[in-house]
């Protein structure tokens, strides 16, 4: 038996080690810690690796991550299975006492001081609670079709966030969302997506376009109004499969818009608001009229679709006027609704500042003048990004977003080549917080997503961040390097 | 192990929609970092502090290479509020040597005025000296917030010809609005009154520029790129005027206690030599810190002196008898007269019912002796000859625009464009003016005989007066006068190295010197008849509504070679002889000879020592 696992645990593993993802890992966090020197560089430097500085810092981070990689590599592959549930309530626990022990750190309680070092457990968490979600995958009968089930999975994603959020810590807390992209790849209906996605677009539409411009409605109103009829129409040709309903609902939108044109140029006004209001409930009646007719239980999704769309369109302004002054206002400036550069703005504003001013190529290595000069607050963690498109210009910034990209379709591939649904629904795991990551991280430097604090992946300065991202993908490479010991 | 292969296909929707986000998102990339500049501007305007160099201001020499005006640095004490953190008020108080209250209503004053704002710069003092300069370098430190900045001030060698070097002031709104190089900014100097404005743009220099990077505290973090992209301030042109300045001084010391002007020119070059406007003004009074105050005294209307009024090239006199040669060279170029025709003069102009005086001399007389003895009769026989001949010219009117016309060319009625601001036009009238008054046609010479001798609606300035004088003693010609000789490193404009001839022929100019010369040898100003320099003159007693005759003289020396030109005009001085002609005659002798003959000494001291201010007649300003 110590044979055996020595004999898995050895060499055999580097063998079947996915080197591509290595060799991606080490480029992003080389990348990175450059990005780091650079942001943290000022006129009376140190050296890089003078640990007093940032990247120094980083450096050993780096050192400690690689050690850990390592130490993974050669850890049985049999462990992450066999130990992943005791391991998700040991973070849960931990998650929940650092909410109560931890010190305010800028009103946030997320961090425990061991010593000489800060870590963050919710950035350990979300390897525990991957493994902990692709284990429950993979037990035995289990299928994501019963409430029960479902009950479960989602159960499961709920608990850290909830834990996290007591943590003040929203937007490590949001991170785990991603988690329901692997809901969706592991049979979850779509809808669900398709209605998560509805429901931003709705209220982002209807918070952003506010002014009353036509006829006789808000633009954000009319906007919505023809997305929702759109939607619905092209859900019942391509979900629901009937044609003729497409057809005959297509040409009734159609031509009420068209009407509403024609009325509009002619000045006549009619109260086109309930009118399409009056017509999507209508056309919500006929699907459910046919599919009582026809048997096609795909067209009261749709019925349900439009009606819900509807009423959240209705409940956006109440929604919104739920939140926190400096939530709306952090949604407001990022969706460019209110120009806000010495407040809320400010810091979106000077990242915008600091990457448009990099120009194709940049101005070169420490030579940014945004990021060394220290308009740009965050510039080593969550804004890192800006240092790279100071710096290195479009090249540096689309190289980065193209290497993210490679690595994320990688770990895709390696996904979907798993016999071991555990070892699947892992990297899925893996890709979808990456993803998110990704998307807000560069989304809010960029100007195009709200800013929630959460770390660039491999690029921000931290040790949790580092270790956490580490962690999940070298287990991940641990796990794949051993597919062939898994049996189907 | 279960394998759904409809499932399988999702990892395309997720694949795909991954895509998509790093799709738009490059393409938001793109169109921030390539597709737009503006990011690059705020950032430059985020980092860089574009810190002003100033450049020193040009210098000013006279015609010898004496220095005339030079500067002085001089520091502003400026701060930004919101930098101001922790002052130990009382500590800066004593450092400044002001007191607390002063401190007090000085900030308060700041925070009063226009363009306030806690971000920007604000002047807190002006002018520091070098001394309390010193002391504050020392424990700036100390004082967060309050910087200095090196500022220049003028300084003069000689306490002379204010009215013609001008001085310096801060902007003001209207001179930012005019400024369409954008070279000012809030808190520059511009060049004020006499040459300092009108050579402003040699003056002045390019400002240089330092960029320096500035955190997002506003801390300054070093040079950017190590001042690879500094620019270094130029100094502005030295100027070389073509004043003697000492000649300046001693002429003005000569018109102390007088009002009027004294305008000195080369004939040959046009160059002014010097130009006294009195009462003057010691030019140091409009330096530094209380330039406003002294400004206000000065132009206040209460200040009788008017010394500001540059009497030289913006006080409109009657020429009186000055403008006679004029006249001469007029009527022997229409041929009105000859050499040698002979007008009466029985003790005047004696005319339809008319009577201009004149006094004892021979009778009937020709120009030139008309010209020595300064008789009124021949000039208005002459005049009424021309204007009522409407044989030749058709009708009074026309002949007066002919005559009119010559003037002009002459360099009456029209600013002569001297190289200084504010030049008056003097006034000449023309046909017009007197049909608006008389009615068409119904006016004759008789009407307005007296503008024959230079009185009635005829204004000149001295610099016209002088500018015929230099006319003249060149023969036919004139260059336009002007201050400045030369300027470093650049020619001078066309305008004052081109001759202008007016449309006279040179020999009725020789004829008419010839006059002027017997004026000296034998006439009306026989005081300047130096013995060992030929001088050439003409006096001049203009009669005044307000109060006592103006006295006037223009003249020339040498006669055969001239290197001076001059008029000179003291208002209330009585006949021409009484100071025009000593004074006049005193500038040429100082001018050519450097000296004063010690048999002549006695004139100067009598000129040091009159006044004729107690005859001004002291009219309220219009208001």
């Amino acid at each position: 038996m110590l044979s055996e696992n020595r004999k898995l645990s050895d060499p055999s593993a580097f063998r079947s080690l996915d080197w591509f993802t290595v060799v991606l890992y080490l480029l992003l966090v080389f990348a990175g810690v450059l990005s780091i020197y650079a942001a943290s560089y000022d006129f009376d430097h140190a050296s890089i690796f003078a640990f007093t500085e940032f990247s120094g810092k980083q450096l050993r981070w780096i050192g400690l991550s690689l050690i850990l990689g390592l130490v993974i590599l050669l850890s049985d592959y049999r462990i992450y299975e066999t130990y992943a549930y005791p391991l998700y309530i040991f973070m849960m626990v931990l998650l929940a006492v650092t909410a109560v022990i931890a010190p305010d750190i800028k009103g946030s309680h997320s961090w425990l001081k061991l010593g000489p070092v800060s870590l963050q457990p919710a950035e350990f968490a979300k390897c525990a609670t991957a493994l902990a979600l692709a284990k429950l995958f993979n037990s035995y009968n289990f299928k994501l079709k019963s409430p029960a089930s479902y009950a479960k999975a989602i159960g499961m994603i709920l608990l850290p966030i909830v834990l996290i959020i007591c943590e003040r810590e929203t937007g490590s807390a949001l991170a785990y969302l991603a988690l329901f992209f692997v809901l969706y790849r592991e049979g979850m209906s779509g809808m669900v997506l398709l209605a998560a996605l509805a429901a931003v677009v709705i209220f982002v539409v209807s918070v952003k376009y506010t002014d009353p411009s036509f006829a006789g409605m808000l633009k954000g109103e009319f906007i919505v109004s023809v997305l929702i009829m759109l939607t619905s129409t092209l859900m019942a040709g391509l979900y629901a499969r009937s044609l003729e309903v497409m057809r005959n609902v297509g040409l009734l939108f159609l031509a009420s818009i068209g009407l509403m044109f024609a009325c509009e140029s002619l000045g006549w006004a009619l109260p086109w608001q309930w009118i399409f209001v009056a017509e999507i409930v209508g056309v919500a009646v006929y699907f459910i009229i046919m599919a009582l007719r026809d048997h096609l239980t795909k067209l009261f999704v749709c019925a349900i679709f439009a009606l819900g769309s509807l009423g959240f369109s209705f409940s956006v302004n109440a929604v919104f006027d739920h939140m926190a002054a400096h939530q709306q206002n952090r949604i407001l400036v990022s969706l460019g609704i209110k120009a806000d550069p010495r407040g809320a703005g400010y810091n979106v504003n000077q990242s915008m500042i600091a990457i448009g001013s990099g120009g194709l190529t940049g101005k070169g290595f420490l030579n940014g003048t945004q990021t060394k000069l220290k308009y740009v607050p965050e510039q080593h963690t969550d804004f890192i990004f800006c240092t790279i498109g100071e710096e290195q210009g479009f090249v540096g910034t689309s190289t980065v977003i193209l290497l993210f990209l490679a690595l994320i379709l990688r770990i895709m591939t390696l996904a979907e080549r798993q016999p071991s649904t555990f070892v699947r629904v892992y990297a899925y795991c893996v890709a979808s917080i990456l993803i998110f990551h990704l998307c807000i991280n560069v989304g809010m430097v960029i100007g195009l997503c709200p800013v929630i604090g959460i770390p660039l992946p491999f690029f921000s300065y931290g040790g949790s961040s580092l270790w956490g991202f580490t962690i999940l993908l070298f287990i991940l490479l641990r796990l794949d390097s051993a597919r062939k010991q898994f049996r189907s | 192990m279960r394998k759904d292969y409809n499932l399988e296909k999702r990892r395309y929707v997720i694949g795909g929609f991954i895509v998509l986000i790093v799709a738009i998102y490059l393409i938001r990339l793109f169109s921030l970092q390539v597709a737009d500049d503006k990011y690059k501007t705020f950032a430059e305007n985020n980092a860089f502090l574009r810190k002003v160099q100033f450049p020193s201001r040009g210098l000013m020499y006279d015609r010898n290479g004496e220095l005339v005006v030079y500067n002085q640095p001089a520091y502003d004490v400026m701060m930004i509020p919101k930098d101001i953190k922790g002052l130990d008020t009382l500590d800066f108080c004593h450092t400044l040597g002001i007191t607390r209250e002063q401190f007090d209503s000085r900030m308060a004053d700041i925070k009063k005025a226009a363009g306030y704002s806690v971000y920007t710069p604000q002047r807190f003092m002006a002018h520091l000296s070098a001394r309390d300069y010193g002391r504050l370098q020392e424990k700036l430190y100390r004082y967060p917030g309050f910087f200095t900045q090196k500022r220049i001030l003028r300084q003069y060698n000689y306490l002379a010809a204010a009215n013609v070097l001008g001085n310096i002031r801060e902007v003001n709104p209207r001179d930012l609005e005019k400024d369409d190089e954008g070279y000012y900014r809030q808190g520059d100097y511009i060049g004020d009154l006499g040459v300092e404005r009108s050579y402003e743009k040699y003056l002045r220099g390019d400002k240089g520029v330092e960029i320096l990077m500035r955190d997002a505290y506003g801390r300054i973090q070093g040079r950017y790129e190590d001042g690879a992209y500094d620019e270094a301030p130029h100094s502005g042109r030295n100027l070389t005027l073509s004043l003697d300045i000492k000649l300046q001084e001693f002429a003005e010391s000569l018109m102390v206690n007088k009002i009027g002007a004294i305008v000195a020119i080369e004939p040959k070059t046009g160059e002014i030599l010097c130009m006294v406007s009195s009462p003057t003004y010691d030019p140091t009074l409009l330096v530094g810190r209380e330039r406003g105050k002294n400004y206000l005294k000065l132009t206040s209307p209460d200040n009788i002196d008017h010394p500001m009024f540059d009497r030289a090239l913006m006080g409109a006199y009657p020429p009186g008898s000055t403008f006679k040669p004029g006249q001469a060279l007029i009527l022997l170029q229409e041929g009105i007269i000859n050499l040698t025709t002979p007008y009466p003069c029985s003790h005047g102009y004696i005319n339809g019912g008319l009577r201009v005086g004149c006094h004892g001399h021979g009778s009937p007389i020709a120009v030139k002796p008309a010209l020595q003895t300064s008789c009124n009769a021949f000039f208005c026989w002459g005049f009424k000859n021309m204007i009522d001949r409407r044989s030749k010219y058709g009708s009074s009117a026309k002949a007066f625009e002919v005559w009119k016309n010559h003037l002009v060319s002459l360099g009456y009625g029209y600013p002569l464009g001297v190289d200084l601001p504010g030049e008056s036009r003097g006034f000449i009238p023309n046909s017009n003016t007197y049909n608006k008054v008389y009615g068409e046609g119904r006016w004759s010479a008789n009407t307005i005989i007296s503008v024959s001798i230079g009185q009635g609606e005829i204004l000149a300035t001295p610099l016209q007066m002088a500018n015929v004088c230099a006319t003249i003693a060149n023969r036919g010609h004139f260059i336009t006068p002007h201050a400045v000789k030369a300027i470093q490193d650049t020619v001078m404009p066309a305008e004052y190295l081109t001759e202008r001839r007016p449309d006279i022929d040179e020999r009725w100019f020789r004829e008419v010197a010839e006059g002027m010369r017997m004026a000296v040898t034998g006439g009306t100003c026989r005081l300047a008849n130096l013995p060992d320099i030929e001088v050439a003159g003409k006096t001049g007693t203009a009669q005044n509504p307000h109060g006592k005759d103006h006295s006037a003289f223009i003249g020339f020396a040498p006669y055969d070679d001239p290197q001076i030109a001059v008029a000179v005009y003291v208002e209330n001085g009585g006949f021409g002889a009484t100071y025009g002609v000593p004074i006049g005659s005193l500038v040429i002798e100082r001018y050519l000879t450097g000296k004063i003959r010690p048999e002549r000494q006695y004139i100067k001291d009598n000129m040091l020592n009159s006044s004729t201010k107690q005859f001004r007649v002291i009219r309220k300003p219009k208001t």
